[in-house]
C-alpha cells in the first residue's frame, strides 16, 4: 500500500503529481501522491524544524524568565493578602509598596502617586470616567486624539452617550497630533486631554512634553496612555508635564493582568471599583501581589536594559523598513523617525492583510494587520483611516513589532519570506501592476 | 504545522494554501466582477462555455482572481471547483450555503464571503447569456440587479485600483 520513496519527489513536484504536502514539527515534509490504486508517500527531511519568528510584541510579550523567578514565591509561600494584619499580610504589603516604588521610578513619579490596576484598559476607563465624574463642576468636555486605543475611543463614545462632549483630535499623515489645533479645541469647560505617548499600530511617538505644557498653561488635566512606550523609551512625568499616565506589564515582558495608573498628587478622580478601599481607596480588589512583583522586576530590568534594547531594535527596525520598501507598491505607515524603536508598519497595494498574516503564520512568522477582514466589526483600523489611508489601502496593512528576543536572523528570515508571500497573494488578486 | 488556524476549517485552509483554478482566462465567454459591501473584498470570475454532445451549455473552464481574506480566497477556489463541468442551469443552482458546506463550514463573521463567490458565478453566467443574446430568466435578472447595486458601491470605493488595473490591462491587450 505505501511506497516510501525519495528519488522521485523532484520529478513528481515538476509533474504536479503531489496532491498533499504535510510539514511536520520535526522537520519532515511529507508528500502524498494519490494515484489510481495506491498512495505514494514521500518523506523529505529538511535541515530542521520550520523557523518560528514572533514579531507581534505590541500585542503581547513573553514573560522575562527573571521576572517569573521573582513572582514564584508570591504564589506559593508569600501568598498573603496585603490588607491582613498578620505577618503574611505584612509581607505582602511590603512587597506591594516596594513594587510601587520601582514601577513609579521608571517614570520619575512619586510612589504614592501610583496605583495598580488589573489592566491598561481598566486604567484608561478609570481616567476618562473618573475624571469626568470628579470634575463635573468644571465642565463636561474632553479631548482625545483620533488614533487612541479602543479602550479610550470606546470609553469616550460611551461618555458621549451620557452627555459628555468629546472632541476627537485629528492627526497628520504620520499620525502626529497638531498642537495648534489642540490649542484651538481647548475650551473653558475642558476637563481632560488624553493623547497617547506612542501609537500601538503605527508606532508614532506624540510630542507629549509640548502637549503637557499646553495643558498645564490652560489648567486642563493631561492624561497619556503610555502602554506602548513604558519600558521602551524614557518617560518622565515631571519633565513631560503629565498629570495621569497609564501603563501595564505584559507589553514589556511582564505578566498579563497587571496595569498601573499614575495620578499626580492633588488630582480628584473617582474610582471605578468600590469596596475594601485598596490602593488608597481608588481601586478596591484584593491586590495581585505576584503580578505586581513581576511588574516591578521588569521595571527594574528595563531601567538598565531599555537603552541597549532600543539601540538594537532601532537597527533591526530600520533594516526591516529599508528592505521591505524595496517590494513594489509597498508603503510605510507612521513617521519615518519619530516612531517606537520596535515598530514597523506597512501597506501593500492589491492584497489583503488577513491573508498576508495567515501566509506568514504558515511560514512561522507572527505579525498583525489593520485590515477590515481581520476585525470583529469588519471595519478597517481607525488609526490607518485617521492618517489618511483609503479603506483598500488599510486592507493591505501589516504590522511587525520587534522585541528583545528577536535576532538579526529573525529579521533576515522575515525579509526572505515577506516578498514571497506578497507576490503569491498578488498573483491571486485581480488588481495588479506590471502584468 | 497546524492544520486548522483557529477559526478556519481544515478544508478552508487547504483551499487557501493551494487555490484551485486561480488566474485569468484570455477571451472569456463570461466575466463576473463583484465586490463585497461588508468588508470591501473583490472577486473576478471568468468562465469558458461550450456545448456538449446533447447541446447543453457546459462551463468547461473557470478561473478566479480575489482581493480578500482567507475565507474570500477559499470560497473563490471552492466555487470554481463546484462550477467546473456543470451546465449553466446546474451552476446557477449553486448557493452560498453549498460553498460554505463544501468547505466544512465558515465562521459566522465570514459567511458573507461565500455570498461573494456565488454572486461572482451568477454575474459571469449573466454576462455570458447577455453577450450571446440568450434568454435570461426573471429570477436571474433580479439577482443581477441586486448584485450590481452592491458592486457599484464597492467599485466606487476601489475606483483607483480599478482604474490602474484597466490601464495596465489595456496596454497589455494592445
Amino acid at each position: 500500500m505505501y511506497v516510501v520513496n525519495n528519488s522521485f519527489v523532484i520529478i513528481d513536484l515538476i509533474a504536479g503529481n503531489i496532491d498533499e504536502t504535510i510539514t511536520s514539527q520535526n522537520g519532515f515534509i511529507i508528500f502524498i501522491s494519490k494515484l489510481k490504486f495506491k498512495y505514494i508517500i514521500t518523506l523529505l527531511y529538511f535541515s530542521g524544524p520550520m523557523r518560528k519568528v514572533y514579531m507581534d510584541y505590541s500585542a503581547t510579550t513573553p514573560v522575562d524568565p527573571r521576572v517569573l523567578e521573582t513572582m514564584k514565591p508570591y504564589f506559593l509561600k508569600k501568598f498573603g493578602n496585603s490588607m491582613s494584619l498578620h505577618s503574611w499580610g505584612t509581607e505582602a504589603k511590603e512587597a506591594l509598596e516596594d513594587s510601587r516604588e520601582k514601577v513609579a521610578g521608571l517614570m520619575n513619579a512619586k510612589p504614592k502617586d501610583l496605583i495598580f490596576t488589573g489592566s491598561a484598559t481598566e486604567s484608561d476607563n478609570m481616567v476618562l470616567k473618573g475624571m469626568v465624574y470628579a470634575n463635573k463642576n468644571k465642565g463636561k468636555h474632553i479631548i482625545v486624539s483620533a488614533i487612541e486605543h479602543h479602550c479610550i475611543i470606546e470609553t469616550a463614545k460611551w461618555l458621549e452617550r451620557q452627555g459628555v462632549e468629546v472632541t476627537y483630535l485629528p492627526v497628520d499623515k504620520y499620525g502626529v497630533v497638531d498642537l495648534n489645533r489642540l490649542e484651538k479645541e481647548m475650551r473653558k469647560d475642558t476637563i481632560l486631554v488624553s493623547i497617547m505617548h506612542a501609537n500601538n499600530e503605527i508606532g508614532t511617538v506624540e510630542p507629549v512634553e509640548e502637549i503637557g505644557k499646553l495643558c498645564r498653561e490652560r489648567d486642563v488635566y493631561f492624561h497619556t496612555d503610555a502602554v506602548q512606550s513604558y519600558g521602551k523609551i524614557p518617560i518622565d512625568v515631571k519633565k513631560m508635564n503629565i498629570d495621569l499616565l497609564t501603563c501595564n506589564a505584559h507589553k514589556v515582558y511582564g505578566p498579563k493582568g497587571v496595569g498601573a495608573l499614575y495620578i499626580r498628587e492633588g488630582i480628584e478622580i473617582e474610582p471605578l471599583l468600590h469596596g475594601g478601599g485598596h490602593e488608597f481607596g481608588l481601586r478596591s480588589s484584593t491586590v495581585n501581589i505576584a503580578g505586581i512583583v513581576g511588574f516591578a522586576t521588569i521595571a527594574e530590568i528595563q531601567k538598565k536594559e531599555m537603552n541597549s534594547d532600543a539601540i538594537k531594535l532601532t537597527k533591526f527596525r530600520d533594516n526591516l523598513i529599508k528592505e521591505t520598501l524595496k517590494i513594489e507598491d509597498s508603503h510605510l505607515n507612521g513617521h519615518p523617525t519619530k516612531r517606537l524603536p520596535n515598530n514597523a508598519n506597512f501597506w501593500f497595494a492589491f492584497i489583503e492583510g488577513e491573508s498576508l498574516i495567515i501566509h506568514l503564520d504558515m511560514n512561522g512568522v507572527a505579525a498583525s494587520t489593520g485590515s477590515a477582514c481581520s476585525s470583529e466589526s469588519l471595519e478597517p483600523s481607525h488609526v490607518l483611516l485617521a492618517i489618511g489611508l483609503k479603506p483598500e489601502e488599510a486592507h493591505g496593512s501589516l504590522r511587525l513589532t520587534l522585541g528583545k528576543y528577536n535576532t538579526k536572523e529573525d529579521v533576515d528570515y522575515v525579509l526572505e519570506i515577506l516578498p514571497e508571500v506578497v507576490e503569491k497573494l498578488r498573483k491571486i488578486s485581480p488588481f495588479k501592476r506590471g502584468w | 504545522m497546524k492544520e486548522s488556524f483557529g477559526l478556519y476549517s481544515k478544508e478552508v485552509m487547504k483551499h487557501f494554501k493551494k487555490p484551485r483554478n486561480m488566474g485569468r482566462i484570455k477571451n472569456p465567454d463570461g466575466v463576473g466582477k463583484v465586490g463585497n459591501v461588508v468588508c470591501g473584498d473583490v472577486m473576478y470570475l471568468y468562465i469558458k462555455v461550450k456545448k456538449d454532445k446533447k447541446g447543453r451549455s457546459i462551463i468547461f473552464d473557470v478561473k478566479f482572481e480575489t482581493f480578500g481574506c482567507v475565507a474570500a480566497i477559499a470560497t473563490s477556489s471552492m466555487i470554481t471547483n463546484l462550477a467546473k463541468g456543470k451546465t449553466i442551469e446546474e451552476a446557477l443552482k449553486i448557493s452560498k450555503l453549498d460553498v460554505a458546506n463544501a468547505l466544512g463550514g465558515l465562521p459566522k463573521i465570514k459567511l458573507h464571503c461565500s455570498v461573494l463567490a456565488s454572486d461572482a458565478l451568477v454575474e459571469a453566467i449573466y454576462d455570458y447569456l447577455t453577450k450571446n443574446k440568450l434568454p435570461i430568466s426573471e429570477d436571474l435578472e433580479k439577482r443581477h440587479e441586486q448584485i450590481k447595486k452592491e458592486t457599484e458601491f464597492v467599485e466606487e470605493k476601489f475606483k483607483d485600483y480599478i482604474k490602474m488595473e484597466k490601464e495596465i490591462w489595456n496596454v497589455k491587450e494592445k
